[in-house]
């Protein structure tokens, strides 16, 4: 059997099997939209990969027996198990097929790729265990592939996730995980899209968040962004901030990431062409239309195509998650809202 | 100017000294117009939308009707239930208005039950009473041309006295005189018809969309309720037109920047058949769409595109150099009005919820009613019906001038038109009596004087409000009109502590940023000054400048909202543009380089 699924393959509704991001990727890519390319190990290789490590040791027993209050007890088993995931070899028929996958991803640049946690319950509106699981950028080979995938699956048991579930006296079994694989974008310049007003909460309006470089200098908050805000519909822009972007992210030669400086021309200019902000709206408004309310979306401008890639996208939560009255509702007669204007103060 | 300026507040109109020299000429001001005891305790804005230079004893005339008009339509007509009338005074030539309101509540429980029975009935009743109000309108401008040029001949002619008809030549002067004056007066009543109540239903939906959508500009709600072919578009339309035919007669190399007006129609004339059949085509145009005047109505030296056809002129070249280059003028109106119902369904959809939609589409529906009359009535009134009433107190002014009342024709404006009155009879009498008349004794001084007044008064800058300042602004009236709020006057407040900013706000009119060398031009002469990509800065904008639109890389006014003519066309044009901005014509060097950001309604000096 195969335990991978190209992203084209997949929709939001296989996420038992591919996770929350893996999903999404693959519902993004429907929707016409473009993502880096790349595949998902769905939790079906992480089940194979758990029972041949259990067929030895017993994991799942072992941390479902936890009391939630003996941190002590938790944070010794849980260093055990994840050091057991990470040092097991993966079933050999897995690791070809990734290594298959992988050789095409990557071509003959040996292009480096992200390795990314899709746990089955992240990315969901409740993302509860949104955060807790591993994302690892610019993994240069084949064999730290394979350990980052260790890595990804053996982070479903960090104390974090372990105390979460023990707190909640959550079933053990079940609890899985995909991983995704996907080309890294050198980016030119990266950043972060809502579309809404974070101030007002305005659906009406996209902001714009962009630096040089990669886009963790943005999302870590390690550089002042460029600012712009657009009218969703109109592509107006209201707001133009540029600041001094002193430092960008690079790859880094030995895989990871670096801060590098910004050169001296390049810290005030802005990072995006006023194009480039019009092509990020229209693909804000694509990804919101598609999953039908308000989305907090990573993206990248590709170096060398000049492509813009959509990295991440996640429904919008902190005005979401308010109610507010309507505006205004349909009245009787419809001359009767003049009276908001006519009417004097209420 | 000001002896004592309280804290938090403007100057008191007590504490406003006329200009020394022109105390005269202040006193020439009817005495209903002079600040008095009492005006101190209220509050009190400079319309510098209306009449944003200072005013000539005649002009005065259209803040009298207008106001009289407008009074008469909130207090006693559609009695809206929080406000009457606006006052109006006059100090140094600027024009200090004062809403009326209502505060107590059951008085406003009265006329709102009164306000219902009228306004409503006009809301349903719209088209049916649109329709009227042009034929109405139409019949007020055939009076007005069907009235006689004013002439006194030596002797009564022969048919009038063989007729019989016993009132001799020196009577029709009053009379003309009398009913040009009403004409005026009566038309200023049609002009505030509906119109309180169609920036009403505008603003109405304006105020939902700003709750809903926080962030939306006001460009935007504009455009949602802009129409597509509204009679603002008709006069550059035309000129469009006229360019396509000069092409298709083959007479458009006679066309190029910088030839007279009268140069190009004789040179046209002596074109054959093909130049008559131009200059047929352009006759066309000029009934009615060239009665059209280069400022907003309110001042007689605004003219009209007929009485200077250099403005329209001056857009002719561009315009067949496009046509030459295969491009349609026309606008696409079908692309157009698609472009609107798109808008329209896009913000729909990102409303809240279906109850939001429902409450949405009644607003719109009723905005959409009522925005034709709102865009239309300018060009009968304050374009064509205003034109011909100037043009009538001219041929007075003319006639007066030849009789040694004064100097030149435009003299006749600096005298009120209770004092014009006054030397019409005077000619009467004379013409009557055989005697020589007053006047030349009288007028010339006075004129000589008041129009060195107005001189020196544009010199002074006027504070922006006078009086307390009211805790809110809660008068629909100055609302809509003016776009006054509680927040506008914390910003005038604040202006005059912080002048040396770099950066001019007015209203973001149409988006885009561009930068260019300003071209301030304080009159339509000027307009030959305009090189391709300056940017445009003036006092007020309006279709008649849209000619020069396709040259210019951005417009910025000192007056005008987001809904005034000058935001409609430049949106129209693509152009970035902020109008309203109170200063630019006085802060904004001719020469300088500057950036208009008409999607923020800033201009930024360089």
């Amino acid at each position: 059997m195969s335990y991978l699924s190209g992203f084209a393959d997949i929709g939001l509704h296989d996420r038992p099997h591919v996770g929350g991001k893996g999903g999404s990727l693959g519902e993004l890519r429907r929707a016409g939209i473009a993502v880096p390319s790349g595949f998902v190990l769905r939790t079906a290789a992480f089940e194979r990969f758990l029972a041949t490590v259990e067929a030895e040791w017993p994991v799942r027993e072992r941390i479902a027996s936890l009391g939630a209050e003996d941190l002590s007890a938790m944070t010794e088993c849980c260093a055990a198990v994840r050091s057991r995931l990470e040092e097991s070899p993966l079933p050999r028929e897995i690791e070809e097929q990734i290594g298959l996958a992988h050789a095409q991803l990557c071509g003959s640049e040996r292009m480096a790729v992200a390795v990314r946690s899709s746990a089955t319950t992240e990315d969901a509106i409740d993302a509860s265990f949104a955060g807790l699981q591993d994302t690892y950028l610019w993994v240069r080979d084949l064999s730290q592939t394979l350990r980052r995938i260790r890595s990804c699956w053996a982070s479903l048991y960090s104390l974090e996730s372990v105390s979460y579930r023990r707190k909640r006296n959550l079933p053990e079994h079940g609890v899985a995980m995909a991983v995704v694989i996907q080309a890294m974008v050198d980016a030119r310049t990266a950043g972060v899209m809502f579309t809404r007003s974070p101030t007002t909460g305005d659906r009406s309006v996209v902001t714009i968040e962009a630096a040089w470089g990669l886009g963790s200098a943005v999302v870590g908050g390690e550089v002042t962004p460029d600012r712009w805000v657009l009218g969703k519909i109109t592509g107006d822009i209201a707001v133009r901030e540029i600041s001094d972007k002193a430092m960008r992210h690079v790859p880094a030669r030995e895989g990871g990431i670096e801060a590098v400086p910004v050169a001296e021309a390049s810290r005030r200019a802005p990072s995006l062409s006023d194009e480039e902000l019009q092509t990020l709206r229209g693909l804000a408004r694509k990804v919101e239309r598609h999953y039908g309310c308000p989305q907090d979306i990573e993206w990248a401008i590709d170096r060398v195509s000049g492509e813009v890639l959509l990295l991440q996208s996640r429904p919008e939560t902190v005005w979401s998650s308010k109610e507010s009255p309507p505006v205004a509702r349909a009245a009787g007669n419809p001359l009767a809202h003049v009276m908001s204007i006519f009417g004097g103060r209420r | 100017m000001s002896r004592q300026q309280p804290l938090a507040g403007f100057p008191l109109p007590s504490s406003l000294e006329v200009v020394a020299g022109t105390e005269r000429a202040q006193a020439a001001y009817p005495y209903t117009v002079q600040f008095g005891p009492g005006d101190d305790q209220r509050f009190w804005f400079y319309n510098s939308m209306h009449f944003p230079e200072p005013m000539s004893c005649f002009d005065m005339v259209t803040a009298e009707a207008a106001y009289c008009a407008l009074g008469a339509a909130n207090t006693r007509v559609h009695c809206l239930p929080t406000t009457l009338g606006i006052d109006h005074r006059i100090v140094n030539g600027r024009v200090y208005i004062g809403g009326n309101a209502v505060t107590d509540p059951g008085e406003i429980a009265r006329r709102t039950a009164e306000f219902q029975k009228r306004a409503f009935y006009y809301y349903e009743n719209w088209e049916t009473l649109y329709a009227q109000w042009k034929q109405k309108m139409l019949g007020l401008i055939r009076e007005a041309q069907a009235l006689p040029k004013p002439a006194l001949p030596e002797f009564e002619p022969l048919e009038h006295v063989h007729a019989g008809r016993g009132i001799a030549s020196n009577h029709y002067l009053l009379e003309t005189y009398q009913r040009a004056l009403e004409g005026y007066f009566r038309m200023w009543h049609h002009h505030f018809e509906f119109l309180l109540l169609g920036y009403g239903a505008y603003l109405t939906f304006f105020a939902f969309c700003k709750k809903a959508f926080p962030e939306i500009q006001d460009q935007t709600v504009a455009r949602m309720v802009a129409g597509i072919e509204a009679e603002i578009f008709r006069p550059d339309d035309e000129l469009r037109r006229l360019a396509r035919r000069a092409v298709e007669l083959g007479v458009d190399g006679r066309f190029s920047d910088g030839v007279p007006a009268g140069t190009l129609i004789r040179s046209l004339e002596e074109a054959g058949p093909p130049g008559e059949e131009w200059l047929r085509e352009l006759a066309a145009s000029r009934d009615p769409w060239f009665n059209i005047n280069v400022g907003d109505g309110f001042y007689h030296y605004h003219r009209s595109w007929n009485d200077d056809l250099s403005m329209p002129f001056a857009g002719l070249p561009g315009y067949i150099a496009r046509v030459r280059a295969g491009e349609t003028l026309e606008r696409p109106l079908q692309k157009l009005q698609e472009e609107r119902r798109q808008l329209i369904a896009d913000y729909r959809e990102l409303l809240g919820s279906d109850e939001e939609r429902a409450a949405y589409d009644q607003m719109i529906t009723l905005a959409h009613r009522v925005f034709p009359y709102v865009e239309g009535h300018k060009f009968y009134c304050e374009h064509w019906y205003t034109n011909l009433f100037f043009n009538k107190i001219r041929e007075f002014g003319a006639l007066l001038a030849a009789n040694g009342f004064f100097a030149d024709t435009e003299d006749v404006f600096h005298l009120t038109h209770y004092e014009l009155e006054s030397a019409i009879i005077d000619l009467m009498n004379s013409w009557s009596t055989g005697s020589a008349p007053r006047g030349p004794q009288h007028w010339p001084a006075l004129v000589a004087e008041r129009r060195a007044a107005i001189a020196q008064w544009a010199k002074h800058a006027t504070p922006p409000a006078l009086g307390p300042v009211p805790e809110v602004i809660d008068d629909p009236a100055i609302v809509m009109l003016w776009g006054i709020t509680r927040e506008s006057l914390d910003m005038w407040l604040k202006a005059g502590t912080d002048s040396a900013s770099n950066e001019i706000r007015g209203f973001a009119a149409s988006s885009g940023v561009v930068e260019g060398t300003a071209r301030v031009v304080k009159s339509v002469e000027e307009i030959g000054r305009l090189q391709a990509g300056d940017i445009l800065v003036c006092q007020i904008t309006n279709p008649t400048w849209a000619p020069i639109f396709q040259k210019i890389a951005g417009a910025v006014s000192d007056i005008g909202g987001s809904m005034s003519h000058a935001a409609i066309v430049a949106r129209e044009f693509g152009l970035p543009a902020v109008v309203g901005t109170g200063s630019a014509t006085s802060r904004i060097r001719d020469g300088q380089r500057v950036r208009v950001d008409g999607g923020r309604g800033i201009v930024t000096l360089l």
